[in-house]
């Protein structure tokens, strides 16, 4: 019998706990070419915003070692063509789809949660509040546990889906900001976002990134990601999402261990389009080779 | 796609620049010129993300025993400029890659009889072979290849081989005129009165310069732009370059993967930083 891969966040139901994460898949079309979407467990939309987005200066990436630094500024389409662009393709997929967004002020926040809730592909909502790389993308609600629990506050009413919230790793006590965020009403939180980082250009005398600092992310994060899941997993009720660097099905049942019900694979898409189906499928050979019935027995279930 | 390539042959064909020959499924025959591939380097995390190059040639290899099928194969050009391109040039034949392709958007040949000027600055002749394979069909074609020295111009037998009446410059005068290529094509343009249409790619600045040529003398030009990216696909949003309507207010950001890399020079902004080189 092939073990049992479902889990479950909030009500929203999956068919196994791989979903790929925010920024790093499009809107689901653009890998849908590489990827079987009705393989995974869900898929995260880019970070969306009320007014479309630019986005910042070139470069915006730079490659690091075993990860990358990215700051492309929160570039997206704007609810709007969201809705009229995007949202016909989510039509087709019989995989949840689950909205990411952010905004500068609760209210916008408030809003644009309000904007989501009424479209019915939409299963889920995440909110940024961890964006390292715009001055108000998110990071300002992402590092005070009071300016976090007001924007979670403010979506909470404005939402019946399950609400998720993306916890940024540059803080000083992530723990802190996760039960603000439970507190005020989160079903779930996503743990982490990119850490900030820096990369310079010797010969040049200046930094790669146009916007000086990025967001790292790939398997050099990954000891810092576990290590930020296990402690937020521990302290909270909701179930957490693991991020960060996991390249592998044996890097996602880690994850699980430390106390993730559900993981979300990012970079590893870029290096590999169908990363988040191998992964899933990896698990399950993985929980079929050592006899286990089901993943969800594997959450939290770290020893010693 | 997706596929595995087996490698038949990796040569330093010029100081610095490679050339490799890789296996493929047969639908690589289709890609267009102008197309990219991005090649993961190794199954490691080091280095972790794909490397873009512009397809240089695609073909058929006979293989020498007697019944053998006829293997698919993909060209890539490049220069080593850095520890992925430095590792792709250590590996050799019967070595293993992982190839996405054929990527972004392709050259709008242009009606036939037409003169085409190809424009290529260093391994920006890359992505300008197969073009120049697919004009000779039906129109007369001309390269204006340049670069800093004789070693930084490539593979011009190649190009003459299909016909192609090739014209060279180089800064230190070692190969052809001495100075920038974009001279050589202005010569050309001077004797036809401004008739054709251009293709170009290369270093940021000779593209900027022959998008001025075109413009100023109303000649339809395309040029396929570099950029740094790490998906290919259009998701991660890192290789946009600057539209033609682009400034800080109104800000109109193109991907160079998904979008390009060939774009019209109509459509893109010169004036300012386009990083795009």
């Amino acid at each position: 019998m092939q073990p049992d891969m479902s889990v479950e966040i909030a009500g929203l139901n999956l068919r196994n706990p791989v979903m790929t994460a925010s920024g790093t898949f499009g809107y689901g079309e653009e890998f849908s070419r590489y990827v079987d979407l009705e393989a995974i467990g869900a898929f995260v939309t880019k970070g969306l915003s009320l007014k479309p987005r630019a986005g910042n200066p070139t470069p915006r990436i730079v490659e690091t070692p075993g990860g990358m630094l990215n700051a492309i500024g929160l570039q997206n389409v704007g609810v709007e063509a969201f809705i009229q662009k995007k949202v016909p393709f989510l039509r087709t997929v019989n995989t949840p789809a689950i909205a990411n967004f952010f905004g500068s002020t609760p209210d916008e926040y408030a809003e644009l949660a309000g904007r989501l809730d009424a479209i019915p592909e939409v299963a889920a909502l995440e909110v940024n509040i961890s964006c390292p790389n715009v001055k108000q993308g998110g990071i300002v609600f992402g590092t005070d546990p009071g300016c976090a629990a007001s924007v979670v506050t403010a979506c909470r009413a404005a939402t019946t889906k399950p609400l998720i919230v993306k916890l940024s790793p540059n803080v000083t006590d992530i723990v802190e900001m996760a039960q603000a965020c439970e507190e005020a009403g989160a079903d779930a939180l996503s743990v982490i976002n990119t850490l900030t980082g820096m990369a310079i250009d010797l010969e040049r005398r200046r930094p790669v990134l146009a916007n000086v600092t990025g967001g790292l992310s790939g398997p050099a994060i990954k000891p810092v990601a576990l290590r930020m899941v296990w402690q937020v997993a521990r302290a909270v009720t909701v179930p957490v999402i693991g991020i960060g660097g996991i390249m592998s099905a044996t890097d996602a049942l880690e994850f699980l261990l430390a106390g993730a019900t559900a993981v979300q694979v990012g970079t590893a898409s870029f290096v590999n389009p169908g990363a988040a189906q191998e992964i899933a499928e990896g698990m399950q050979q993985w929980l079929a080779e050592h006899g286990v019935a089901t993943v969800r027995s594997l959450i939290g279930a770290l020893e010693g | 796609m997706q596929f595995k390539a087996m490698i038949l042959d990796n040569a330093e064909v010029s100081p610095g620049y490679w050339r490799m020959r890789m296996t493929a499924p047969p639908e690589i025959l289709e890609a267009q010129p102008g197309q990219f591939v991005m090649v993961r380097v190794n199954p490691s995390i080091d280095p972790l993300i794909r490397r873009p190059f512009g397809v240089f040639d695609v073909g058929l290899h006979q293989p020498a025993y007697t019944g053998a099928a006829p293997q698919p194969y993909l060209e890539i050009l490049y220069r080593v400029v850095g520890k992925g391109t430095a590792m792709l040039s250590a590996l050799h034949g019967t070595d293993l890659l992982d190839i996405i392709a054929p990527l972004g958007s392709g050259f709008d040949c242009g009606p036939a009889g037409e003169e085409k000027l190809i424009v290529g600055g260093g391994v920006g002749l890359a992505p300008l072979y197969l073009l120049a394979r697919e004009l000779v069909k039906d129109s007369p074609v001309r390269l204006f290849a340049g670069g800093r020295s004789k070693d930084d111009v490539l593979c011009i037998t190649e190009f003459e081989r299909l016909g192609v009446e090739c014209y060279t410059a180089t800064e230190d005068g070692s190969l052809g005129e001495q100075g920038f290529v974009t001279k050589v094509l202005e010569q050309r343009l001077d004797t036809t009165g401004n008739k054709g249409r251009i293709f170009a790619c290369g270093p940021h600045g000779m593209l900027q310069a022959v998008a001025g040529i075109a413009a100023g003398r109303h000649i339809p030009c395309q040029v396929s732009l570099e950029g740094y990216m790490a998906c290919g696909v259009g998701a991660c949003l890192g290789c946009v370059c600057q539209g033609a309507n682009h400034s800080s207010e109104t800000p109109d950001y193109r991907c160079v993967c998904s979008e390009g890399p060939v774009f019209d020079v109509t459509e893109l902004k010169w004036e300012g930083a386009c990083h795009a080189t």
